[in-house]
């Protein structure tokens, strides 16, 4: 695939446009699939409603999986914040809560909108729905932060891979971490540089995450890792906001996990064939909920 | 690199997986169209990661909510082996290897009205992209990306030019096209990928020219 910007590349044009990255992405867009910027918004608006509804469908805590392991863990976690009992504090519980509602709701044969996966689809949501109403921010300014959280996972895309098959865990949970951590600075008022540091220190955190699906599955551990990845993207979002900086830049924290990602066998890149997919407690539900019958007829 | 913003942040699909569910839907819908109509009979041949967790990721249902017609954001895909049953549709699943293939891979024998019969072989290659590799004993190269033109016809000169004249003719610019054959002389397949619209008529045009034994179209996957 040929290379698009670099993340120092969008930074410089950000800066000398004097634009957000949210907003320049949208340009960006505009002008290579000579789509007007008030249709792009639209489309974003729409996911951003699919996002929402995911969330509040997942809170509810009706659906389960497929395998039965997945579901009403959101709604246990955000009965605990409701009761005033997180010890993470009632920000960080709802961000966690709704997380782990989107990815439930994935893999329950919900509606959700990949970002930049299905796997990994509650953190940005998560993060983005929670910090909006932190700042009270608008939902037209929660369509540019998901341009902006857009435009970094463009980069990641080209520069590395969004994909567990090719790049394990880290480049589908650790992108969407590092998209919502720009984005969240982003939507709180802080500028370019700093986002881009946000996401630098998030998707370093996640660096060597494996993709280690039991079963094969989108559930175990995907669901959970949702949680704790936005929860992450808050963390990196805090501190660039407090004026923390990652030292290693972005663009070279991509460029690591790439090379991370080249240098992990395939047995632990969604091939099911080694860490917990392969732990005994994992056969055992392998067994339980797909060994039945080889053959299907109805 | 025509990677889109959407491409990221979207797309809008019924989980949980986008090779296995939302990429399964697809290669549905490109099977419908390529037998131009829903079946009366599929038989769906599951390979590697397809085959072993198929159940787990709903890919069953992914494949016939496609052949039904459904898009891969359709809140019924749950539902699609009860919808097949409604619409008289009859479906098997078979885990099987399929040989030296990708690992999401899947063959759907379909016979529909008349007692007409195709095969196709096709893949998920992730992120919700397919690519359909054989129609029939005939090897393709089908994304789904492209408005769609498939002519089965008599191997013999000057067939190929007559359907790209015609469409010439039409505006329809051609993006990609490929030609094979079983064997000199015999049954030949043309598949061309084009950026306008197939209208019915012009598909209608193709039909007639000689030589040419059947023609379909397909739209763009959602």
């Amino acid at each position: 695939m040929a290379k698009g910007p670099t993340i120092s590349e969008l930074l410089a044009e950000a800066g000398e446009k004097g634009l957000s990255l949210g907003k320049l992405t949208i340009n960006s867009q505009s002008e290579q699939f000579e789509i007007s910027e008030q249709e792009l918004r639209l489309k974003m608006r729409e996911n951003l409603r699919v996002m929402r509804q995911s969330a509040i469908d997942g809170l509810e805590g009706k659906r389960r999986s497929m395998s039965g392991l997945v579901g009403g863990d959101a709604k246990r976690l955000e009965e605990r914040r409701l009761a005033g009992k997180s010890i993470a504090g009632d920000v960080m519980a709802r961000a966690a809560a709704r997380a782990l509602a989107v990815a439930e709701v994935n893999a329950g044969m919900g509606k959700i909108v990949a970002a930049p996966t299905a796997g990994s689809c509650g953190v940005l949501p998560a993060v983005l729905l929670t910090v909006a109403e932190e700042v009270g921010a608008t939902d037209e300014q929660l369509v540019e932060a998901l341009f902006a959280a857009a435009g970094i996972g463009l980069v990641i895309a080209t520069q590395a891979s969004i994909s567990g098959a090719q790049g394990g865990c880290q480049a589908e949970i650790g992108s969407a971490a590092c998209m919502a951590a720009v984005a969240a600075v982003e939507l709180a008022g802080g500028d370019s540089e700093s986002a881009v540091e946000a996401g630098a220190m998030a998707l370093k955190t996640l660096l060597g995450l494996v993709c280690d699906p039991v079963a094969g599955l989108v559930e175990v551990p995907c669901v959970k890792r949702n949680a704790a990845a936005a929860a992450n993207a808050m963390v990196a979002a805090d501190m660039a906001l407090a004026g923390i900086k990652s030292n290693i830049p972005l663009d070279e924290v991509i460029w690591a996990m790439n090379q991370i990602g080249n240098a992990m066998p395939c047995s632990l890149k969604e091939t099911a064939m080694g860490g917990l997919a392969i732990t005994p407690t994992a056969f055992k539900i392998k067994e339980a909920f797909l060994g039945a019958g080889k053959q299907d007829k109805q | 690199m025509n990677l889109s913003a959407f491409d990221i942040i979207g797309p809008v699909m019924i989980g949980p997986s986008s090779s296995h569910t939302a990429g399964a839907v697809r290669l549905g819908q490109m099977a419908r169209a390529v037998l131009d109509q829903v079946p009366a009979k599929a038989k769906i041949l599951l390979h590697g990661s397809f085959a072993e967790t198929y159940k787990g990721h709903g890919t069953n249902l992914a494949l016939v909510s496609g052949l039904l017609g459904m898009a891969t954001d359709d809140e019924r895909i749950p539902k699609a082996l009860e919808l097949a049953r409604n619409a008289g549709m009859e479906v098997e699943f078979i885990p099987t290897d399929l040989g030296d293939v990708h690992p999401n891979t899947v063959r759907i024998e379909m016979t529909g009205k008349g007692d007409r019969n195709v095969s196709i072989l096709g893949s998920s290659i992730g992120g919700g992209r397919i690519r359909i590799t054989k129609l029939d004993d005939f090897p393709v190269d089908l994304s789904g990306d492209f408005y769609t033109l498939i002519v089965v016809h008599q191997d013999q000169p000057g067939v190929v030019a007559r359907v790209t004249t015609l469409l010439a003719g039409a505006q329809v610019n051609i993006a990609q096209m490929r030609v094979s054959r079983q064997k000199k002389g015999a049954q030949a397949l043309a598949v061309v990928e084009t950026d306008q619209k197939l209208e019915d008529t012009v598909v209608e045009m193709v039909r007639g020219l000689p030589a040419v034994l059947t023609a379909m179209a397909a739209k763009p996957l959602a």
